[in-house]
């Protein structure tokens, strides 16, 4: 791969590249990557967006609650989707609720990515015991979903944390179990890939000029195995942004008092009996979106960066 | 062939070793047992007393080899929380667990695999679409938002089916079944469509998938050559040649039931495993975790073994190139 390539020739060739030519001609994955960049942008943006602050005590009027979405019968121009019972704006909810799923699920794939990866090129490139022990730790937990992993994980911090269990804790928490849940992917394929790259001549090359085996893990071999870490990044952010909620939803993950997409569902359901369905509907809607455009996009770049199915 | 169970039995060792001690650690060194036992307020002397009982003064390998044996001898301790040894309470609730999960796979296989089948020789008929479609939608949604869905749909809009517990329940002395009585048939019913969902799509993209391949390999067309009749070739030749992968994604899949079963069961208040798991998790009662993850490890192993001896007996080519390793 050249080093520097002219800034306009990169450009013009990133254009002209089959990549972006198949993704123009796929109306629904730009339809599906439009919709998710428009949901990232309005979570970056919705403090500004969000027309109240759900968390700010002073901005909930108990007169406010259980009004319905401003089609129904009852509906209140003021809350576009209706309130809860708290008189929480549920649009507000949603988007800092989107924000903080988001938030959780990326920071907590980036460290699973970098785990993984990382992990993936030492057992590659290294071999011997050190490789024989990650990949016997990656095969055990592989044995078990992630879900269940990402369960145990809050369920010992649960009981380490005791009572200093807070809203800022359980943020970490759930990071961490996501991270720790989501890295076996990467490592595999990392390595994988790694075994195939180390024995060809630029490697070679490199270990002939002499420089370091981390160098050479990370500037020459990691370059060459980007493709599979894209295509793993996008499915596990999509299973990211599910465990996330499924955690919430299963009330170990974001408490009431701060919650994601999967808490206000959780706290929704409740109302599903009074014929309150809008407080859980749109909260679920938001998630299904979410978590179905992500996939299509994963599902393009699948097939588009696997030169097996071409 | 010999070596290759050999290995199979080895790897399956290690997957119990390392469960048993990830479960001892939590055990042993989240929270502190004796304050769950005897609580806060007891005096030095008894605690004293009590950590030489439990044995928590004995070096950790000793303490460990004795947790090992105990659990090898379904023995975990007693629950925190309901002071009832974990295993009584994990088998009085595995009867609901497994029903849960044997209906959701028939479901999931009995309408997976025709799906699949449909979607592959019709490919562009509208049915296939919206079969393609459902599917997307099933393997995007998660678990809990289906089963919100259903309770909203079936119990909230219609009122046909109860949206928690299992009805009424026969108790055959070892074992309960919701399966003989009416109201439990109504109330396994949303529950098993819903653990069904994310393991029926995958069964028909699988089926989908390999029929394609099949389809379109050289004996397909001879057969079709031949002028034998559409129905043998598409099920006697091509199905039969889809279900070798089809069988090692059902097995394998099976351990992930009664993993999701975890959140149906929570959705639901299905009275089993994973409902009991969830509630020691958010109660951090220790025992009752490591008893489950014990459980759960041993049927997910004995599962992988099995799908793995079955695959090469299904299978001819496979046994060839293991044994030329």
């Amino acid at each position: 791969m050249p080093a520097n390539p002219s800034s306009q020739g990169r450009m013009a060739r990133i254009m002209d590249s089959d990549l972006v030519f198949g993704f123009l001609n796929s109306k629904l994955t730009v339809f599906a990557a439009v919709i998710v960049l428009l949901l990232l942008v309005s979570a970056l943006l919705t403090p500004w967006i969000a027309p109240y602050d759900p968390y700010d005590p002073t901005q909930l009027f108990i007169m406010d609650s259980h009004i319905p979405p401003v089609w129904a019968e009852g509906g209140d121009w003021r809350f576009l989707l209706g309130t809860d019972d708290q008189g929480r704006d549920l649009f507000s909810a949603m988007l800092y609720g989107l924000r903080l799923s988001l938030t959780i699920s990326l920071v907590g794939i980036f460290f699973a990515t970098i785990l993984g990866v990382g992990l993936g090129l030492i057992a590659g490139y290294v071999g011997g015991a050190i490789d024989a022990l990650i990949m016997r730790i990656a095969d055990i937990q592989l044995t078990f979903p992630a879900i269940l992993v990402a369960l145990l994980i809050d369920g010992a911090a649960h009981g380490a944390l005791g009572g200093e269990y807070t809203e800022d804790t359980a943020f970490m928490v759930l990071v961490v179990s996501i991270a720790l849940s989501f890295w076996v992917k990467y490592a595999r394929v990392v390595r994988g890939s790694v075994l195939v790259e180390r024995n060809k001549e630029y490697v070679q090359a490199a270990r002939l000029v002499g420089r370091s085996p981390i160098a050479i893990m990370f500037d020459h071999i990691l370059p060459n195995v980007m493709g599979p870490i894209l295509v793993i990044l996008t499915i596990n952010f999509g299973l990211a942004v599910i465990a996330e909620a499924t955690l919430s939803f299963l009330g170990v993950g974001l408490p009431p008092t701060k919650p994601s997409l999967g808490t206000l569902i959780r706290v929704g359901q409740q109302f599903l009996f009074s014929g309150e369905w809008w407080v859980v509907v749109f909260p679920g809607i938001l998630l299904g979106v979410l978590v179905l455009t992500i996939n299509l996009v994963g599902d393009w770049l699948r097939d588009a960066l696997n030169p097996k199915l071409r | 062939m010999p070596a290759f169970i050999l290995r199979r039995l080895f790897q399956a060792a290690l997957v119990l070793l390392a469960v048993a001690l990830i479960s001892f650690a939590l055990f042993r060194f989240v929270g502190d047992p004796v304050n769950q036992i005897v609580g806060v307020e007891a005096s030095a002397a008894d605690r004293a007393q009590i950590r030489e009982e439990l044995g928590l003064n004995d070096p950790v390998v000793l303490q460990f080899a004795r947790f090992a044996m105990r659990a090898a001898q379904l023995d975990f301790g007693m629950s925190y929380q309901f002071r009832q040894p974990v295993s009584e309470l994990l088998i009085s609730r595995f009867p609901a667990t497994l029903e849960l999960a044997i209906v959701s796979m028939i479901l999931a296989i009995g309408v997976g695999i025709p799906m699949g089948v449909y979607t592959a020789l019709y490919r562009d008929s509208l049915l296939s679409k919206a079969f393609q479609a459902l599917s997307l939608a099933g393997i995007s949604l998660p678990t809990f938002l289906i089963g919100i869905l259903m309770i909203y749909v079936f119990s909230v809009l219609l009122g046909l089916f109860p949206s928690y517990g299992r009805g009424d329940v026969v108790d055959l002395g070892w074992w309960t079944t919701g399966l003989l009585t009416r109201s439990g048939w109504a109330a396994i019913f949303m529950p098993a469509v819903t653990l069904a969902m994310f393991q029926m799509t995958l069964i028909m993209r699988i089926v989908r998938a390999e029929m394609l391949e099949v389809l379109r390999t050289d004996y397909i067309k001879f057969a079709k050559a031949r002028g034998l009749p559409a129905r043998i070739v598409n099920f006697g030749h091509a199905l039969r040649n889809t279900m070798v992968p089809v069988i090692t994604i059902i097995g394998l899949e099976l351990g992930s039931v009664i993993a999701f079963a975890i959140i149906t069961e929570s959705v639901f208040q299905w009275p089993g495993m994973g409902l009991l798991f969830l509630n020691a998790v958010q109660n951090a009662d220790i025992p009752i975790m490591a008893g489950y993850l014990i459980l759960i490890s041993v049927i997910f192993v004995v599962i992988n073994l099995m799908v793995d001896l079955l695959y090469v007996q299904v299978d001819p080519r496979l046994k060839s190139s293991i044994q030329k390793d």
